[in-house]
């Protein structure tokens, strides 16, 4: 009886790991079945220096159109600062740092860069070239679509 | 005093059991086996095998470099440790090879054999770095750099912009705004062009 109830759930068994191996139909958005690994995409480089991107909708963080690559942000240095401070911004010729990351999250206005907005890369973020994988018909209103 | 006065006589004296041939040649031969001992040694010193044989080296400054243009890129060519530390020209050479006796008393005694006491000690240690490199008008970095043959055209503007003006009078040096380039940086609090 213990034979053939362990041959049974056996049987089971394969029969349910055939079943979801089986081709579902269902197409992956890279294109592919669903148990198949799509192969990887070429790897994006950041473009070096590009012309500033626009922004889509209001108050949304600006783009950052050059490559940052090895560009520390930690508690003891930040790279991104040694431009866009107020401090530097004029002699690197770089875009200011907008005064509203001086002020705290109790809305104290403090002298220099309020912590919770150090970490630049949270909000500020390079784009590659990339295709998205999903379609967005989003559109910039008013005065941000010209 | 007398010893030493003993110990003079004999050297004045001419050779007696060994004929000038002898002297001439084994003095010659023994200075090329002390000078090419020497040279070794010391070249020996001067591999990244040897830096990285202290853990002090392997897993603060040397694993910071791993991720660094200096490391790894898209042509494979790269730098080791004595390429931008140790000067090229034999005395400087030597100068800085005297100099870092001392590493080797911070080896004896731990002065950073942990994490933390290297962090304590990171300002500090960066500071002789760049005083260093100030000093010589940043020679490593053109033992490779050479500014007579960058294309401004094919920098940024920003990067050209400093360039052709702050670098081409000597007003600078590389240095002065490549900092931080091949390790991480210390608390930069007061350095120019920080923060």
């Amino acid at each position: 009886m213990k034979k053939i109830s362990l041959f049974v759930s056996a049987l089971c068994l394969a029969y349910s790991v055939n079943v979801l191996a089986a081709d579902t139909g269902v197409i992956s958005l890279r294109n592919g079945a669903l148990e198949e690994n799509a192969p990887a995409e070429t790897m994006k480089d950041f473009p070096k220096q590009n012309d500033s991107v626009g922004i889509n909708y209001v108050n949304q963080p600006p783009l950052i159109p050059h490559s940052i690559r090895d560009y520390r942000i930690d508690t003891r240095s930040n790279k991104c600062l040694s431009c866009h401070s107020l401090k530097n911004f004029k002699a690197m010729k770089a875009t200011k740092i907008s005064t509203t990351h001086f002020v705290s999250r109790d809305g104290e206005v403090l002298s220099d860069v309020s912590p919770r907005r150090y970490f630049c890369l949270q909000c500020h973020v390079p784009q590659v070239d990339a295709k998205p994988l999903v379609g967005n018909d989003f559109k910039p209103a008013g005065a941000l679509a010209e | 005093m007398e010893k030493l006065k003993s110990i003079w006589r004999t050297l004045r004296k001419p050779s007696v059991h060994f004929s000038l041939g002898f002297l001439v040649i084994g003095g010659f031969i023994a200075g090329i086996i002390f000078w090419g001992g020497f040279n070794t040694a010391l070249e020996l010193t001067n591999t990244e095998a040897f830096c990285i044989s202290c853990h002090e080296m392997k897993n603060n400054v040397y694993e910071e470099l791993r991720s660094t243009i200096h490391f790894s890129n898209r042509s494979g060519v790269r730098a080791t440790c004595p390429d931008c530390h140790v000067p090229h020209k034999w005395t400087d050479k030597i100068a800085r090879k005297m100099q870092a006796s001392k590493e080797v008393w911070g080896k004896i005694f731990g002065t950073v054999n942990t994490r933390e006491k290297f962090e304590d000690k990171r300002r500090e240690l960066a500071e002789h770095e760049w005083k260093r490199l100030k000093a010589n008008d940043s020679l490593e970095c053109r033992n490779c750099h050479n500014f007579d043959y960058m294309d401004y055209s094919l920098q940024g503007p920003r990067a050209a912009n400093m360039h052709s003006t702050a670098l081409a009078s000597g007003e600078k040096t590389c240095i002065d705004c490549h900092k931080g380039i091949a390790h991480h940086l210390p608390d930069m609090q007061g350095v120019e062009g920080w923060q």
